[in-house]
């Protein structure tokens, strides 16, 4: 595939871009040119983009250049491209959360963390690809077709955010957001060897992202280094009046905390858990991951997580509970696809026959899932059931962050899958995430770090867990790891 | 203990029943109007998703709290008068709406 060497070179961070724009290196108009004609190359191929909003982005990226010349301020993401996962509304430009039922869907209002993006003087040059309503791993589940791993284009780039993971993979942009509700992030992160950071609950507003599961969801980015981590939750991060569940814990200086010094820093690995099931080659680099921190001072801790592996069926009994509620709204009223009305339908019928047309194969398993155990006679045996055990869960947690600073697993039990491969088996596709559904489960902060490839040239990542609205410590390891390591500037080729 | 056991054997009689009657019935509170083909699958499926999910029967939660949300704390907010979206905008994206009048359509609900 030299097709992706093609134009932009693409090793330039995001800190490297703002840098070059603001020492007048470059500009912030031909930076969008380039990322946007790397786009224009790469995506028949890829399809990581259900929007490329070419116009736009080359009107902000001039009036961006017109600001810095008239000696103006500049924000820390000046001229920087960056794409919004197509869940995230922005006004004017369509957003469809990859579904039938929002087709033609435009926004009246945009979410904050894109207002918050563009305030620090990013420049949005697209919307991309997802599982329809962030339902899945795989990206296969959207109306608009799959997205491609650019790693390898037979493969998935996991999922929900898969566009987004593969935009920045494929060097189109170097930093995008994400949602993540059980592992949406950071296992695309993994399976195309970038960095995935899911902060901790309420750390980021959710006002403007089209709800899916609402105790788990949460917005976050994708880069290359830990260091455009830090700085994009810097900027998208803090309270925010627009959503109830945003929390006014205050937010440190997340680029200050990335000091290298991982000297003492305690790193839990449960290794009762990592067992079954787990591709030996993603063990083999996880362990050497582990190593490297060794090396740098951080001390290895044997920790157990007892109920760490019931978190699939409880996240999905949860999930699917709040996400029938949540998706009750597409009653093809105020907004949406609405049938054909025939002489004489009913309102329900137009409900009923406007949401089967609609919606996806999976957005109705989970809606019939969720639907079927909040109805009566069965809500105790299972919603409050998998709500009890996550409490066990967050005490798992609670009880190990008394000894250890941050938990490390691997963070999906194999490399990126072939399209295909598990779109028949559900069960099969929920196993994926069977490291990652519990920082949902327990509002933690976990991040995803590029750690190694598999036999075929597959990226494998492992994943860090903190303590609640401690992403300063898990930013500061995981910044420690890659500044003894490349495997994150390593370029699909 | 007595209590988890008895749950547990509840949850084997509903899966073990679980027919296409059941998930027609749960189609009909999701307001979905599924296809024959679709009845079929998800009778199949749901059966098999609930089989898995029933794990977590396995284990004593006996007087332990239910977890909904993990930051529990009230939000307040002064109940004053803000700026939102005009009728405008918000009737842009409806299927059917009276713009003018500033109404959204739909079909006949009373006869």
């Amino acid at each position: 595939m030299t097709v992706l060497r093609h134009g932009y070179g693409g090793q330039d961070s995001a800190q490297d871009i703002a840098a070059k724009i603001a020492s007048g290196e470059t500009t912030a108009l031909a930076t969008c040119e380039a990322h946007l004609e790397r786009i224009k190359v790469l995506e028949p191929t890829l399809s990581a983009f259900n929007t490329v909003t070419a116009e736009r982005a080359l009107a902000r990226a001039r009036a961006l250049d017109a600001r810095q010349q008239a000696g103006l301020p500049r924000g820390p993401l000046h001229g920087v491209p960056v794409a919004i996962k197509d869940n995230m509304c922005t006004t004017g430009i369509p957003t469809t959360a990859s579904s039938r039922i929002l087709r033609g869907y435009v926004p009246p209002y945009t979410a904050t963390v894109v207002e918050r993006l563009e305030a620090a003087g990013a420049v949005m040059i697209g919307k991309t690809n997802l599982d329809e309503f962030a339902m899945g791993s795989s990206t296969e589940n959207s109306a608009l077709g799959p997205t491609r791993n650019p790693w390898d284009v037979t493969r998935t780039p996991g999922g929900s955010s898969g566009g987004s993971a593969a935009a920045v993979a494929g060097r189109m942009v170097p930093l995008a957001l994400g949602s993540d509700t059980g592992g949406s992030i950071r296992q695309p992160a993994a399976l195309c060897g970038i960095v995935g950071l899911k902060p901790t609950y309420g750390r980021v507003s959710r006002y403007g992202l089209m709800a899916f599961a609402s105790s788990l969801d949460q917005i976050g980015p994708f880069t290359h280094t830990v260091a455009d981590a830090a700085l994009a939750l810097q900027v998208i991060g803090g309270h925010d009046g627009h959503d109830a569940t945003s929390s006014s814990e205050a937010m440190p200086d997340l680029l200050a905390a990335l000091t290298g010094d991982v000297q003492g820093l305690r790193i839990g690995i449960p290794r009762a858990f990592l067992g079954d099931g787990v591709d030996a080659p993603v063990l083999a680099a996880f362990h050497d991951a582990m190593q490297a921190l060794a090396a740098r001072g951080a001390t290895l801790v044997d920790i157990e997580l007892p109920h760490a592996g019931y978190g699939i069926p409880v996240y999905y009994l949860i999930a699917t509970a709040e996400a029938s509620s949540n998706l009750a709204r597409y009653d093809s009223v105020r907004y949406g696809h609405r049938t054909k009305i025939e002489k004489d339908d009913t309102l329900l019928t137009m409900y009923e026959r406007s949401r089967d047309e609609g919606f996806g194969a999976e957005v109705k398993r989970r809606i019939m899932l969720g639907t079927y155990v909040l109805s009566a006679g069965y809500y105790d045996a299972y919603y409050l059931k998998a709500q009890q055990v996550r409490t066990l869960l967050r005490r798992d947690f609670e009880q190990v962050f008394a000894s250890v600073d941050v938990v490390a697993t691997p963070t999906t039990p194999t490399p990126a899958f072939k399209l295909g491969e598990k779109t028949s088996d559900p069960i099969q596709m929920y196993l994926n995430d069977i490291f990652t559904v519990s920082a949902n489960l327990t509002g933690l902060p976990a991040i995803s770090v590029p750690c190694g490839f598999s036999a075929e040239r597959l990226p494998i990542g492992f994943q860090l867990t903190g303590r609640l609205f401690d992403e300063g410590t898990l930013l500061r390891a995981a910044d420690a790891y890659q500044r003894d390591t490349a495997f994150h500037l390593e370029v699909p080729n | 203990m007595k209590a988890t056991w008895s749950r547990c054997d509840r949850i084997d009689r509903i899966v073990s029943t679980l027919t296409q009657s059941d998930v027609k019935r749960i189609a009909e509170l999701a307001r979905l109007e599924l296809t024959t083909d679709e009845l079929d699958l998800f009778t199949r499926q749901l059966g098999g998703i609930l089989a898995y999910v029933e794990q977590i029967n396995t284990l004593d939660t006996t007087g332990v709290p239910p977890t909904s949300h993990v930051l529990n704390r009230p939000v307040d907010r002064e109940d004053a008068l803000q700026p939102s979206l005009s009728r405008e905008d918000l009737l842009a994206n409806a299927p059917d709406a009276a713009r003018e009048a500033g109404l959204f359509k739909v079909p006949r609900v009373i006869g």
